[in-house]
């Protein structure tokens, strides 16, 4: 830049007019400085708008319409009501009922998957045929809505001529109502959880397994680890982070389910999770009271107690991780 | 300029090059490393069951959508597609506005997938290649923002949008997604190491202003990426339920929402059902088989390493 600016004044017109495009210089140079400080901010500004407008303020807004009496009916109309809702809410026991389905639901989900999908990257890892074809054949779940694999898995469980009693029925087991009882129905949700999620952990482990040195394993082989033995003491410790953010991503995720349970009976009885609430999860309680019977005020409060949950399994996860980070020292 | 540049320019790329190449070539001819293993025949087989279970459904659905409800629900199921396909496409285009549907899953998708690819790119450049006050703690905000989810927000999101007079409009589920905070993570991390800071260089002597830079560096050097953002960020759009289903009404919803609310009517007729579930997931499986092989190297490229 220093060299540029005396080749453009050497083309520059006669004497009288230099003061004018020496100032112009040092305007176009804060210009120039301005536009290095600024751009940075105003290429980073849209995401925190948009983030700002209809994520954070809603979050917190949310807290205040926890306070109040908002009808579907009439939502320019807000009552105080003060801690109202949220009593109401913590004396439901539909609402206890909803947290432990969304917490099972979430462990029976959460835990075959990511176990399955450790051991499938681990074959994936492999040198392998046609290895990118396995990849995608195995991520097509991914490119199914909810929606979509909801609704096929329904007619899967369902209990009169539902393909999987079919199959039972054919080897003998006698069928179920899996919609209906306390544990069928958290397994017939867990499976579209897993069936749709699977994939898309598999590549995000083989992703991280890939990046794992080489050295490391020939070492591993040097000292006479087996396969499994490599697979224990070399895979699973590099994989550690990327394990704990899958983690976190199906426990937010879990937390989020609500096209499983709406879809897997459909109707009235999808709204209310089951004629017993059998697989009521806290989406489901929450649009459930807001749309359904159109009450926004314990809906929003709903929402906050979801909050405060996630806050506290992070809380706990957080210990976990602090406990074993000690103990292992 | 003409003096600097040879002088400066082959200096740092040279031995980088050498220096990236070197392990490689070694590690090409190490032993009895774990990771270069041949699969077995058991690698094989277990990805062969793992395979029929993820497209077994679809098939499932292909099956169902082609039979009448009744041979459907038969004490002996069919397991090959029937003739019924076209007539039970036809009934569920006819009974969920399915028409509209598709038109406002596209117009939905692509919004919010522009959108996206746009402002992303330029967050995951800044965060990438540019230095300024406070960048570490706001990319850590980017990433703190994907722990979040919808479900928080949507009551008094629900009322905002009433307020400002998109109840029930495309706008409503296109305005809360156009960013999204995986793309900036996404983008950076590609850009991190895809993007030479000579180039930018080598643009700014030349006087390129800050946007000229991202238009003729940046966003050429972006692209393959944003292929793969693009895709990832489209299936996902298209897949989205919980707040299109909350804001959108039976006169004017999103594929998704029109397969909800199929299930959801009075007694559901199972063929035409999955007849629509047939028609919303046919075009992300085209996608797919044109595209596996980028949505794969998409999702692994954006995974968190080590």
């Amino acid at each position: 830049m220093a060299t540029s600016t005396p080749t453009r004044d050497a083309y520059a017109p006669p004497p009288p007019k230099k003061p004018v495009s020496a100032r112009r210089q040092t305007w176009r140079s804060r210009l120039w400085r301005f536009d290095d400080k600024a751009s940075p901010y105003a290429y980073i500004a849209p995401f925190f708008l948009v983030f700002g407008a209809f994520g954070l303020y809603p979050l917190i807004y949310t807290g205040w319409i926890a306070l109040h009496r908002v009808e579907m009916t009439g939502l320019d109309q807000m009552e105080w009501v003060g801690w109202e809702n949220f009593d109401r809410i913590l004396h439901d026991s539909e609402f206890w009922t909803a947290v432990s389905n969304t917490f099972l639901i979430g462990v029976m989900s959460t835990v075959p998957q990511l176990l399955v999908a450790l051991g499938l990257a681990h074959l994936l890892n492999y040198k392998l045929r046609a290895s990118t074809f396995w990849r995608t054949v195995i991520l097509t779940p991914y490119a199914t809505s909810v929606a979509s694999a909801a609704l096929v898995f329904a007619l899967v469980f369902r209990a009169d001529g539902g393909l999987l009693n079919w199959a039972l029925e054919f080897v003998g087991l006698g069928d179920t109502n899996w919609a209906n009882g306390h544990w069928t129905s958290k397994i017939a949700i867990s499976v579209i959880v897993i069936w749709r999620w699977t994939g898309y952990n598999t590549l995000i482990y083989l992703a991280a397994m890939q990046a794992v040195p080489s050295d490391l394993y020939e070492a591993a082989s040097l000292d006479g680890a087996s396969r499994w033995q490599q697979f224990l003491k070399v895979t699973i410790p590099s994989l550690r982070p990327t394990i704990l953010f899958t983690i976190v991503i199906s426990t937010i995720g879990s937390m989020q389910l609500f096209g499983e349970p709406l879809l897997l009976e459909g109707g009235t009885l999808g709204a209310i999770g089951g004629n017993e609430n059998q697989y009521e999860t806290l989406s489901i309680y929450l649009y459930n009271y807001g749309w359904n019977l159109g009450h926004l005020g314990p809906a929003a409060a709903v929402a906050w107690a979801m909050l405060a949950l996630l806050l506290i399994i992070a809380a706990v996860n957080w210990l976990i991780g602090r406990f074993v980070r000690k103990s292992a020292v | 300029m003409t003096i600097t540049s040879p002088t400066k320019v082959p200096a740092p790329v040279l031995p980088a090059r050498t220096a990236h190449r070197a392990p490689k070539r070694a590690s090409r001819f190490k032993p009895g490393a774990g990771q270069q293993l041949k699969g077995g025949p058991f690698a094989y087989i277990a990805l062969t069951v793992v395979g029929i279970g993820s497209l077994l459904p679809l098939y499932w659905t292909l099956v169902a959508a082609s039979h009448t409800q009744d041979e459907v629900l038969a004490s002996t199921p069919p397991f090959l597609p029937g003739d019924r396909l076209f007539h039970n496409l036809d009934a569920a285009w006819n009974q969920a506005h399915l028409g509209k549907a598709i038109l406002n899953s596209f117009i939905v998708s692509s919004c919010i997938t522009l959108a996206t690819l746009f402002f992303c790119t330029l967050a995951g450049y800044a965060f990438a290649k540019m230095r300024f006050r406070g960048r570490g703690a706001l990319m850590t905000g980017v990433i703190a923002t994907l722990t979040i989810p919808p479900q928080l927000s949507v009551v008094p999101l629900f009322m905002m949008m009433s307020d400002l007079g998109w109840s029930g409009s495309l706008e409503s589920v296109i305005f809360p997604t156009l960013v999204s905070a995986f793309g900036v993570f996404f983008m950076r991390q590609y850009l991190t190491e895809a993007l030479p800071y000579e180039l930018i260089e080598a643009a700014k002597i030349d006087g390129a202003s800050n946007f000229r830079i991202v238009r003729s560096v940046v966003l050429p050097v972006a692209r393959p990426a944003m292929m793969v953002l693009g895709m990832l960020t489209f299936v996902q759009a298209w897949n989205d339920f919980f707040w299109p289903y909350l804001a959108l009404n039976q006169q004017n919803p999103t594929l998704q929402v029109a397969l909800g609310q199929l299930k959801a009517s009075y007694t559901p007729d199972e063929s035409i059902v999955m007849a629509g579930g047939l028609i919303s997931t046919l075009p992300l499986l085209v996608v797919f088989v044109v595209f596996g092989k980028q949505i794969v190297g998409g999702i692994m490229s954006g995974a968190v390493k080590g």
